[in-house]
């Protein structure tokens, strides 16, 4: 739910940086590995939104893949979740490089 | 977040815990930090037990829980009202900004003033029971000898915890969080005010128990650390491996348990190192004391790491 306000929070500032009343969608990315699914986001994203500029409005989600180098094959891959091996050698050597975002991408507006 | 039932809803509360009076009168968090406002820069503050049980109340942040039934509408569909309005006026606007900005910008702050009074910060994170408090209390009564110690502690209710610390010696500071799983940056920068000045030592935060929200919440921390304990199995890394992965330390602790039960340590450092590679480990038990040397110098190296930081910062 403090996601759910945080993209409500944002999408406020721009409604009225821009004299406009209503959000009509919002376009999240989200990462695989990011702290939050989803799912949980549409669940709590309707109750969050309920009486503010945001009520309403379409959430567009756009999931984005882990990608992990792989310091035992020195080779970007790409990774489904955390503690997962390299797909390529087996190795659990993996440091993650993408994936882990949660980012408002844009906004459609009145 | 909570991802699982989204509660965020509730009365969030920052509150000095008296030592001998729980129930003493409240005091408005401005008047606190009106009191605190006119010492002198660099003048130590007084400890927080020579203050009146001050306590002060956060404002709901949601005024309303919604039914957990509430539908989300499908990604892609337009609202009903506006389906077909006919409306040309609707625009785009590129944000490309993160979710957690706001919290993000309010623990640079915090961390910035960290840094201005040469403090290390600690973040601790762990399930409920791992024991967090217990290790704290061991470690603030052993640390306070050579350095300024303060701890805040997150619970969703009492003051238990904060008692237990300032029982030791060491100044501290309870938030409750009410329905909130977690501590969140704007949290730390109220509590640290109503500690005393603790210029070049140590400031632990032990975060709510929770092995999943407290994950993605920057607080300003020098790093975070998670605590688990051998009652909890040894796959506990990859069961919740994102608070693994933001973690510096896994303190493994009542390894004073070890001959009850069957426990392998090299196994669940293997399983937190396929999450962390980096990460460091240390094994512990809080009741014996047996580890917190290692625990020490691994607290002094990070503390000469922010040093040297700091140093070539300045250069």
């Amino acid at each position: 739910m403090a996601i759910c306000l945080g993209i409500i929070q944002i999408a406020e500032e721009k409604v009225h940086e821009r004299s406009s009343s209503r959000v009509r969608s919002i376009c999240l990315e989200m990462g695989a590995l990011s702290h939050a699914a989803p799912e949980a986001i549409r669940f709590c994203f309707a109750a969050a939104a309920r009486r503010t500029i945001a009520e309403g409005a379409a959430l567009n989600i756009v999931e984005l893949p882990g990608v992990a180098w792989c310091m035992s094959c020195s080779k970007s891959v790409e990774i489904t979740r955390r503690g997962e091996c390299c797909p390529c050698c087996g190795s659990y050597h993996l440091q993650v490089t993408a994936g882990e975002q949660m980012r408002v991408k844009e906004l459609e507006i009145d | 977040m909570c991802t699982v039932c989204g509660c965020h809803q509730g009365t969030p509360s920052t509150k000095r815990a008296a030592p001998n009076d729980a129930e003493m009168h409240e005091r408005s968090l401005q008047d606190d930090r009106d009191c605190h406002s006119t010492l002198p820069p660099g003048e130590r503050r007084p400890p927080p037990s020579n203050h009146p049980g001050d306590s002060y109340n956060r404002s709901p942040r949601s005024a309303n829980h919604q039914p957990h039934n509430a539908q989300a509408r499908p990604s892609g569909v337009d609202p009903p009202d506006l389906r077909g309005c006919g409306k040309s006026t609707k625009r785009l606007v590129e944000i490309e900004r993160d979710i957690l900005d706001k919290n993000n910008g309010i623990a640079a702050n915090n961390r910035a003033l960290f840094v201005a009074d040469d403090l290390l910060v600690f973040n601790l994170l762990s399930s409920p029971g791992a024991g967090k408090t217990t290790l704290l209390v061991r470690a603030v009564s052993e640390l306070k000898r050579s350095r300024w110690v303060g701890v805040i502690e997150g619970d969703q209710q009492t003051s238990n915890d904060a008692k237990r610390i300032q029982a030791a010696g060491v100044p501290a500071v309870q938030i409750n969080t009410g329905k909130n799983c977690h501590l969140d940056a704007a949290m730390i920068g109220e509590a640290y005010r109503c500690l005393p000045l603790l210029s070049g030592g140590i400031l632990f935060i032990e975060n709510v128990g929770n092995l999943i929200c407290p994950a993605a919440f920057d607080l300003g921390e020098t790093c975070k650390i998670v605590v688990f304990s051998i009652t909890e199995g040894e796959d506990k890394p990859l069961k919740y491996p994102d608070v693994f992965a933001a973690s510096s330390l896994m303190v493994i602790n009542k390894i004073d348990l070890a001959s009850l039960l069957e426990f392998d340590v090299g196994k669940a450092i293997e399983y937190a190192r396929r999450v962390n590679p980096k990460i460091d480990v240390i094994v512990v038990s809080a009741r014996t004391g047996e580890g917190f040397a290692a625990l020490y110098a691994w607290i002094d190296r990070q503390a000469g790491c922010q040093r040297h930081a700091f140093e070539d910062k300045g250069q």
